[in-house]
């Protein structure tokens, strides 16, 4: 008996190693392991076997029978694996077709995009960012930041005035810039200051190159010490972050009510070396004089500091900065857009582009 | 400003090219704008001729040939149509190869048959006025040959400065090349009026004229000169053409000289004919209501009582600083002048050019403020010119009302705060050589420098900070060390709580494929009408601008939902089917705001959709259409983002459809609206499909979210799930059924949730059927169903009595 069990088993290890499909391997299983098969009979022979054979005989089928089990096993699992493989490789889709439902991609503003970048960049440099109102008073407009009484901003040719808005300092305006906070925040926080206020501003003004409504971010640091070296620092700071590393500063002496000195910023242009294009010829962005003009900036007026000396300010303790940029401008810039209209057209050919 | 090069070279060597010297100026604080050239290119080639003979041409009547003595060895033949040209004349003549103004190259032509070989000229076509009506005629002391540029200013480079509006000094070409000289160490020439022919008659008054200033602070001084024996003629040649590149207009010798005088100077003169001022008396006064002049313009002004005018015995006969009168003008007959240079107050001038829409010369220097001892420098400089060119005399006298200006302010310029200012070191003796080459006088001091301002530069210049300026400015900034401040109390900076959540919210919105746009705060009040606002509706209460641009954009917006319906219209006008867009900005409305603003603003965030709510797709071909459930799915996005709690109310407004507007309700009030627009007002936008809209103002919405959130165990105690089909009444809305259920299963029902809504035979006429997802929780304990059995039993009983509600199936 002994002697069939191992021919049996030789014999079904063979089929099991030349099987090639899962149903033959079942077919097998059923032909050498199944109810009727030879193997688990001589198993069930073995009770009627001699008492000192019964050991040895059964050990020997009852170990045949467990070696094939194991060995159809893995290799149905084997076939299981490449039959699933073969089914899926044949169900296969286009999947260079689209998305579907399909998704909208949403978009920021290039305004809003640029805004909150430098936003972001002053953060990182610990400025807080505050926000005021754009219906204003010519006191926290004008009279608070040094503008001379002539001032030709004042006009009604270039500010917009509200009507019935009174009269003197409380009359009501559009704000003409963003430096109103500058006061209404030195009004509420002592120093040391140091904060950025972005927002609409309204001038009247409408040609190629003015809106009557635009974007500015206002800049002030106030404290005991502070240079016109540490605005140059600053700004480099943020030229860099805005138009990359490698940028460099040109201040030029220039004129503010709220500023003395004042300086107009020019940063390097990064589209060309020094005014000449990659092709040789004149740079169209910077009109090939190696510079853009990109904000104008100064070391706040003793004067302002006198209208929020109630406030803890003094003229002759603190000194500052303060800055002013055009976020049309600085996107214009940055991103090649030729003309403002683009800006307020909202064409979604336009706004799908940005942010 | 037009600054000749050749002219301010008068008064500074200038040794530099205009483009390195408007360079120069913009790295010192005046930009130069452009850089013009005037007359023609190059001066070769333009030469003085004496006009030998000028014979009748054969075969032309109105040309003549000419023999002109060029200075070479024969006289050249030039054909010339003018019909004043004459045989004896000295005459300017441009010989082949010169280059015309327009840059066309004389060469030589036949004219009929007749060679020419060179041109007369005639006035216009050096660019010196307007002149065609003959040539040029010159003095006959010029010898033939001589180089025309040496007669007068025939070619110049010309600058074009933007003066900044502190430097009134700068008004005038002598003001400029003391910049120029501070700028680039180029030698400045002493002033044109230091020598004053008639300083012998300052201190007397001339007779037969009274002034009488009744305010001062409208008019701090005001000089006269009278002149006799004036004859009024042309200017000379030199004259016109200096005023020609500076681009004025010759009139006559008289008013040429006030408008040279005031392009050196900077100080505007007014020239009166003495014997037309009515009484022989002027009187500067405040204009009375109703009066009105008629300026030189030829313009009947109506003047009012803040603008200050010159009057005679018989009325207003000059508008102070601003334009003359056309009464007492100087005309061909004038014999007599009083050469008026007086100082006006900037502001008033400022007010009154802007009032009346009359800027001219002279308002543009006044309104800088000018200073007083500036009067007589420009007395000075047109006396010599008026005895010069007029054949006038001067009578004795020089009326002077007013004086000089205050005494000289002496500033101390400490070494130690220009550091502390600029965070550089400028060298004491470099600071003195700068302030001197501005005009300043200069002592030492123990810490510093003592300065004294030059009357010049009396307004401008008043603290330490203004010196500093000064001296920084032309020292130049390139060595500007670049160092960060130092932030000695640790600030931190970043975005406010606030700040963060609108972002949060707008990003939402970007999240779910929304474009955000920029609109227009400024917007037409018709659009009242156009929103469908009944004519007491609060939003009728706009913030209205008093000098608009125009109508289209005369209020300022109440709302931001018509911006976004303009951006929608002008999509949908190039071919959008549909847009999904929203804006985040002001709102702006009557009254004043909570923190007493000037108008109620509020920070809006505003969205539409329009068309389809997804973009189709191939398997997705027809998406659903914008309803205002996709507003309401909006708002919980923007509003879960912040965290905000909120229901939904019934609500009216004009211009949603009115079985489609919810207003979002939070315990501290209403926070804004969602719904569909009405379809009257898209119709007015001419967009003809249903439009979801919502409005949030989102300021309030993230002051009023949560603040830090704190834990809440959710995980250790599952929630025990079901799910609830209830039968109600079709009238009764979904959230009162939530209510319902959770007020009946308080406080274990920790969410319900409607997922299916169904209306059809199966559930009858009338009658809705709702299926809701029901979670009960404890944060203590895993429920069991034995304790959530009554509870759901009680549900079903409340539901029955609250709402008519059964349970279905």
């Amino acid at each position: 008996m002994i002697e069939r069990v191992a021919e049996i088993q030789k014999q079904a290890e063979a089929e099991i190693t030349a099987a090639s499909s899962s149903a033959a391997l079942e077919g097998l299983r059923v032909q050498y392991l199944g109810r009727k098969a030879e193997l688990p009979q001589l198993l069930r022979d073995v009770a009627q076997l001699p008492p000192d054979l019964r050991g040895e005989a059964g050990r020997t089928a009852n170990e045949a029978r467990q070696a094939l089990e194991a060995m159809i096993e893995t290799a149905a699992a084997r076939f299981e694996a490449a039959e699933m493989s073969a089914a899926l490789e044949s169900d296969n889709v286009d999947i260079t077709l689209p998305g579907s439902p399909a998704e909208a991609v949403g978009h920021h503003h290039l305004l809003s995009a640029t805004r909150r970048e430098i936003e972001d960049v002053f953060c990182g440099l610990g400025y807080s960012v505050v926000e005021g109102p754009e219906v204003e008073t010519v006191h926290y407009n004008f009279d608070a930041l040094n503008h001379d009484p002539a001032h030709p901003a004042r006009a009604r040719s270039d500010t917009f005035y509200i009507e019935g808005g009174g009269d003197g300092p409380d009359q009501t305006l559009l704000r003409t810039h963003t430096s109103p906070m500058q006061i209404r925040i030195m009004e509420q926080t002592p120093p040391p200051i140091a904060l950025i206020v972005p927002g609409r501003v309204f001038r009247r003004d409408s040609d190629a190159t003015h809106t009557p409504q635009f974007h500015q971010i206002e800049g002030l640091l106030v404290d005991e010490g502070v240079t016109l070296a540490d605005l140059k620092g600053t700004l480099l700071a943020f030229a860099r972050a805005i138009f990359g590393e490698g940028r460099e500063l040109r201040l030029r002496p220039h004129f503010f009510p709220f500023t003395e000195p004042s300086v107009e910023v020019d940063v390097s242009c990064f589209m060309c070396d020094q005014g000449a294009a990659p092709d040789g010829g004149r740079c169209s962005l910077c009109k090939g004089t190696g510079w853009l003009e990109v904000l104008g900036s100064g070391m706040v007026d003793p004067n302002v500091f006198a209208a929020v000396s109630d406030h803890g300010y003094d003229p002759n303790a603190h000194q500052g900065f303060a800055f002013g940029l055009g976020i049309e401008r600085i996107a214009m810039l940055k991103h090649g857009v030729p003309d403002l209209r683009f800006f307020y057209e909202n064409d979604l050919r336009f706004l799908r582009q940005f942010g | 400003m037009r600054v000749p090069i050749d002219w301010l070279s008068d008064y500074v060597e200038v040794g530099i090219g205009a483009t390195e010297l408007s360079e120069r100026l913009a790295m010192t604080g005046t930009e130069v704008a452009r850089v013009l050239q005037h007359g023609p290119p190059a001066p070769a080639n333009f030469v003085v001729g004496k006009v030998l003979s000028a014979e009748a041409h054969p075969d032309a009547d109105r040309l003549r040939v000419c023999s002109v003595d060029c200075g070479e060895k024969d006289p050249r033949t030039i054909v010339c149509g003018a019909p004043n040209v004459a045989a004896g004349q000295t005459v300017a003549v441009a010989l082949p190869g010169a280059v015309m103004p327009d840059g066309t190259e004389l060469g030589e032509a036949k004219l009929r048959g007749v060679k020419s070989s060179g041109m007369i000229l005639a006035e216009d076509e050096l660019g010196i006025g307007g002149d065609h009506d003959g040539i040029m005629v010159l003095g006959d002391e010029l010898v033939s040959g001589m180089a025309l540029a040496e007669v007068f200013s025939l070619s110049s480079e010309v600058l074009e400065p933007e003066v900044t509006p502190n430097r009134g000094d700068c008004g005038g070409l002598y003001g400029i090349a003391r910049e120029v000289h501070a700028a680039t160490g180029a030698p400045l020439s002493a002033p044109p009026w230091a020598d004053d022919p008639g300083a012998s008659t300052i201190g007397s008054t001339p007779a037969g004229i009274s002034v009488t200033v009744e305010d001062a602070a409208l008019c701090p001084r005001f000089t006269a000169r009278v002149f006799e024996n004036v004859t009024i003629a042309p200017s000379p040649i030199w004259l016109k053409a200096r005023l020609a590149a500076a681009g004025q207009r010759s009139i006559s010798n008289v008013v040429d000289i006030t408008n040279y005088v005031m392009l050196v100077s900077g100080h505007p003169l007014h020239a009166f004919d003495l014997d037309a001022i009515a009484g022989g008396e002027l009187t500067v006064r405040s204009a009375r209501a109703g009066e009105t002049l008629t300026t030189l313009d030829g313009e009947e002004r109506e003047l009012d009582t803040d603008i200050c005018l010159i009057a005679d015995a018989d009325g207003p006969t000059s508008l102070a600083g601003v334009m003359g009168g056309s009464r007492s003008e100087v005309s061909d007959q004038t014999t007599r002048v009083l050469l008026e240079v007086a100082v006006w107050d900037g502001a008033n001038i400022n007010r009154t050019s802007t009032r009346l829409g009359l800027r001219s010369e002279a308002s543009s220097r006044f309104e800088k403020g000018l200073s007083p001892e500036g009067a007589l420098e420009a007395q000075a400089m047109a006396t010599a010119l008026m005895l010069e060119l007029t054949g006038a005399t001067l009578t004795d006298g020089t009326l002077d009302i007013g004086g000089e200006g205050p005494a000289a302010n002496v500033i101390r310029l400490r070494d130690a705060r220009i550091v502390s200012l600029l965070g550089t070191q400028i060298a004491r003796e470099e600071s003195q050589r700068i302030l001197e080459t501005l005009g300043f006088t200069v002592s030492a001091a123990d810490d510093g420098l003592d300065v004294t301002v030059p009357h010049w530069r009396r307004d401008d210049v008043t603290r330490e900070a203004d010196l500093i300026e000064e001296v920084a400015r032309i020292h130049g900034l390139d060595s500007l060390p670049s160092t960060l401040p130092i932030n000695r109390t640790g600030r931190a900076g970043g975005l406010s709580r606030e700040q963060r959540l609108i972002r949060r919210a707008e990003d939402a919105l970007v999240g779910r494929g929304l474009c955000e746009i920029v609109g227009w705060s400024f917007t037409d009040p018709q659009i009242c009408d156009k929103l469908l606002l009944g004519s007491d509706h609060p939003l009728r209460d706009l913030v209205v601008i008093e000098n608009p641009m125009s109508s289209a954009q005369s209020v300022m917006r109440p709302s931001i939902l018509p911006s976004l319906l303009d951006a929608a219209a002008y999509n949908m006008a190039r071919g959008a089917e549909g847009c999904a867009l929203f804006e985040s900005g002001s709102v702006y409305r009557g009254g004043r705001s909570e923190e007493g603003f000037a108008a109620n603003e509020h920070h809006g965030l505003g969205a539409i959709v329009t068309g389809p709510v997804r973009p189709p797709s191939w398997n997705d071909a027809q998406p659903p259409t914008a309803r205002i459930e996709t507003a309401h799915a909006l708002v919980s996005g923007v509003l879960g983002a912040l965290s905000i709690e909120w229901e939904v109310e019934d609500g009216e407004l004009p211009f949603l459809h009115p079985g489609r507007t919810a207003m979002i309700r939070t315990n501290t009030g209403l926070l804004g609206w969602f719904g569909e627009v009405h379809p009257a007002v898209a119709t007015a936008w001419g967009i003809d499909q249903p439009i979801a809209a919502l409005a949030i103002d989102i300021g309030r919405a993230a002051a009023q979210a949560p603040g830090q959130q704190i834990f809440n165990d959710l995980t250790s105690f599952p929630p025990l799930r079901e799910d609830l089909a209830v039968i109600v009444p079709a009238a009764v809305s979904a959230a009162s059924v939530v209510a319902c259920i959770t007020e009946a299963g308080s406080p274990l029902v920790s969410r319900a949730e409607v997922f299916d809504v169904y209306s059809g035979e199966q559930v009858g006429e009338g009658r809705v059927s709702l299926a809701l997802h029901i979670d009960f929780a404890a944060v203590d304990r895993t429920l069991t169903d034995e304790e959530v059995s009554p509870i759901r039993d009680k549900i079903v009983a409340a539901l029955k009595a609250e709402v008519d509600g059964e349970l279905r199936g």
